[in-house]
Formats: C-alpha cells, structure tokens, sequence
C-alpha cells in the first residue's frame, strides 16, 4: 500500500503533508507528556520490531502470502499516539532507506497508514470496548480495529490515487477495498492473537499504557480522520460524475470507438460501471458487519470463560 | 542482510560518498520534487535528472547489476499500474509518463540511500529542527533493524528446525508466537538500551 513517486501530484501531496504533519506533530505532543523517559527507547524498538514482524509472512487462501501491516497492533500494544509516532518512524525509514514508498508520497502514505490506519483503528477499538467491556469484548475489539484500519488504509490512499488522476476512483475504490477487505481478515486474526500472547506474557507492557490513554487523544485523531474523509472521499462518494470526469469519459468513449482492437477490460469505460462504485460500499458495509461477528466469536473462542469470570491463573 | 539492503555501498569511498550529506539530500528532494510536478510534456527535465543520475551512477562506482536488482524488487506497484491504466480508454492520463517520473525517482532514492551513511541523515534531519522524540525513534529504530530482523531470524530457523507439523491451522498460533515474542523481546531489549543510555549520561 505504499505510495510511490509520480503516483501522487502536488496538490495532493501537500495537503496530505500539511494534515500529516499536523498529526503526527499532535501525536508527538502527547507521547512527550505522557511517556515516561524509561519508556522513550520503547518506540524506536517497537518501530524496529514493527518493521521486522512485517518480514514473517502468513499463508492467504491459495497459496499466496501476506504479510502483517501492523498498525493496529502497536496501537493495541501501545496506545494511539504513539502508535502513530512509531509507524511515521517506519514509513520514514522505509521511503528513504529500502525507496519503499516514495518521499513526495510520504505525507499520503503517513496520512493512510498512521493516521488513518493506526489512528482510525484506536477510534474504533474504544467504541467496541465501550459496547463490549469484558475481557473477550478486547479481543473482539483488537480484531476489528485491525481489519477496519487496513480497509480504512486502502480507501484513504483510492481517493488520494483518484484525486491526483492517477487512476479513476471507479477503478482504485472497488479494486482497493474489495482486496484490503479480504487481506484484513489475516491482519485481524493474527493482531488479535499477538495481542492475546503478549498480554498473557507481559501484561505489564500493556497495563504501563492503559494509563496513559486519555480522551483527547480521541478527538485529534478522529477530527484528522473525519477531514481526510471529508477531502478524499467524499467528492467521489457522489453517484453521479461532476462535469470534469463526465467530459473525460466523453472523450474516452470516442476514443475506444475509434480504436480498432477492443480493450481487454472494457468495462471501465461502460456507464454500467457507475455500480461498481455503490455496490463496492454496499459491500463494505455488510463486509464490516459480518468481520465484527467474526471479531466477536474470535473473542468466544480465543478466551475461555474461566479466564472472563475473573480467575486469571 | 545487510548486504540485501545495501549497507555495504553506504559506506564506500567515491566522489558522491564525500559530498556533504545535507547537499546531497538537498540535490535528491529537488530532483523528486521536481519530477513529481512536472508537466508529462517537460522533456527537457526529465533528460536534465536523467543525465544527473547517470553521471552520479558513474562517479559513485554503484554495482548497475544491485541497482537494476532494486529497481526491479521495487516495481510490482508501477507494473500494476501499468497494467491497470493500460486497460484504461487514454488520453485521460498517460501511463508512459507515470513509469518515467517513478523510475527517475526510485533511482534517485537509491543512490541518495547507497552513498549516505544513516547516521548523517539522521544529524541533517537534527540539523532541520524536527523533532527530537522523533529523530530517537528514527536512530533508534535504523539501530535495532537488523539486530531484531536477525533475531526473528534465528527464531524462524529454531522453529523450523523444531517443528515437524504439517503446516495448517496451526500455523497461524505458530506465527503469532513468533510475532508477539519477538514484540516482547524488543520491549525488554529497549529496557537494556534504557539503561545503558543512562549510564552514559543520556538527558
């Protein structure tokens, strides 16, 4: 999911630094007050750790393999802002370091993947805690964070990839979320049972930043979310194709009939297409639905009831 | 492994090694930064950063066989664009364009990575006023890269050597003992590192 150079123009680039910027500044703030100078070498490791677990890949359905993403579970680990600190860190090191992702593009790829996707996670892992607040409601929530924050990830960078012209938000949105829905359900699992190991192992890693989590951390990160929704998403979020993109796809028709050999993929330039876009989000919406009770029965079956009835070994 | 990321080069003599690590950035951002706006039809350019980057190639005496191998390990995303936009009616965005710009940059980052050492990014970026707690987690983190990826490592070749298991469900525990040890490890190795920063008169 990392941006490179070129994919990005600059008006998306620096609105996408300007709002990273912002965030991650506002995060740093937070961990500053917060964390306790024992605890500051914590990040540079969690970011080491987080770029070395994305080395160990995990099988996906038919013989391919993934890799963990990672966001959520720093967040789950750590705490949301320094979740986000740590994987800026990441994305830092990896655009200059290994040209993982571009550096014009670093703004985007820190605003999809810190902000979004660690910061995003945070928010929805506090609402299902505060639905379900017993132990398994954590697993629950750890898990959903993660598959939310990796589809989250993927529709920031489709409507960044669509502002810039680089690809039609009708192609990048179904391709990109339909694939990040699925690859969310392995980052979900495994987030989950990681989680799980170290709590039952250090509780103590994680009980030091239950602390320190406050309620302002949750408004920054969800006013930064809800304004890259604002920007990104929603000036495509509208059935119909505002005059730009219609004359476009005007010109676009007359060229394809002109064109002597038919496009593999016609379908893109077919109107029928307009559904792909609402179905897509039809989607996603019963996706989200049917992960969370996937979520819910992960935490039935991961933690037994002895251990909810508040026996803990 | 470090061979794979290519420390070995960051650490070699040419004339691009020895120019000042913050001019060398300074040159790399324009020249991205540069390529990224420019205009598909800004011809003249493109040839200006390519012949840039060819004559730092030649003067830097980097392998062309590692650079091509990076090149290449880094391009699925620009092929899948590719391939996306080349189904696509055109005239709305040229894919050749896309291609251009991405190689010119990737190159860029490449020699930018492999003629400078990471100790001096990190004092440039000291030098430019970001912020501290971010420039520990930056240094501290390029520090315990290869230490932790070795460890994980060493615990995947314990395991393998380990465990006979048909690989299936069980797989993903395995895994996830794997990932969240490793986690735990890290968190006791930054408490050594916490305390010997101290003991050598750290804040």
């Amino acid at each position: 999911m990392h941006i490179p150079d070129g994919f990005i123009d600059g008006k998306t680039a620096v609105v996408t630094a300007a709002l990273s910027c912002a965030g991650v500044g506002i995060a740093l703030q937070r961990v500053r007050g917060q964390l306790p100078p024992r605890r500051v070498p914590m990040l540079g490791l969690s970011a080491a750790f987080l770029f070395a677990a994305q080395m160990v890949n995990f099988p996906v359905a038919a013989g391919t393999s993934g890799h963990l993403i990672g966001g959520a579970l720093v967040t789950a680990l750590l705490g949301p802002a320094a979740a986000i600190v740590v994987v800026t860190a990441v994305l830092i090191v990896q655009s200059f370091l290994f040209a993982d992702g571009g550096v014009v593009a670093l703004g985007a790829n820190v605003f999809n993947m810190a902000i979004l996707g660690a910061g995003g996670s945070a928010l929805v892992m506090s609402a299902v805690k505060r639905v379900l607040p017993e132990k398994r409601g954590l697993v629950t929530a750890v898990a959903f964070g993660a598959w939310c924050s990796v589809v989250f990830a993927a529709i920031g960078c489709a409507g960044q990839l669509a502002w810039s012209g680089t690809a039609s938000w009708k192609a990048a949105f179904p391709a990109m979320t339909i694939t990040h829905i699925v690859i969310g359900l392995g980052e979900g699992l495994i987030t989950a049972l990681v989680f799980l190991f170290v709590q039952r192992t250090r509780p103590d890693v994680i009980e030091n930043r239950t602390v320190s989590e406050r309620q302002g951390d949750f408004i920054f990160v969800s006013l930064l979310v809800t304004f890259g929704i604002v920007l990104f998403v929603a000036p495509f979020a509208c059935p119909w194709p505002d005059g730009l993109e219609a004359v476009a796809e005007r010109l676009g028709f007359e060229q394809k009939a002109a064109d002597p050999i038919p496009a593999p993929m016609p379908d893109y330039a077919v109107p029928g297409v307009h559904w792909a876009v609402g179905t897509t989000a039809l989607a996603g919406a019963i996706g989200s639905v049917v992960v969370f009770a996937l979520a819910w029965l992960l935490g039935r079956v991961l933690v037994p009831r002895v251990e909810v009835s508040g026996n803990p070994k | 492994m470090n061979q794979l990321f290519g420390h070995h080069h960051a650490h070699a003599h040419s004339p691009v090694h020895r120019v000042p690590a913050g001019l060398k950035l300074a040159v790399a951002l324009t020249i991205i930064v540069g390529t990224v706006v420019a205009p598909s039809n800004a011809y003249g350019w493109f040839i200006i950063a390519a012949m840039v980057l060819v004559s730092a190639v030649a003067v830097s005496r980097l392998p062309l066989l590692f650079l091509l191998k990076r090149l290449l390990l880094l391009s699925p995303f620009v092929l899948g664009a590719v391939l996306a936009n080349a189904w696509q009616p055109s005239g709305r965005f040229q894919w050749q364009t896309l291609v251009l710009k991405s190689a010119i940059c990737l190159v860029t980052v490449i020699i930018t990575a492999n003629t400078t050492p990471f100790g001096k990014v990190v004092r440039v970026l000291q030098r430019i006023r970001v912020p501290g707690l971010l420039v520990t987690t930056i240094a501290l983190m390029h520090r315990y890269l290869f230490v932790l990826a070795e460890e994980s490592e060493r615990m995947r070749r314990a395991r393998l050597s380990r465990t006979f298991r048909k690989e299936g469900r069980f797989q993903w525990r395995t895994l996830s003992t794997v990932v969240g040890q490793l986690f735990v490890r890290a968190s006791e190795r930054a408490e050594r590192i916490y305390a010997a920063m101290c003991s050598r008169g750290w804040r």
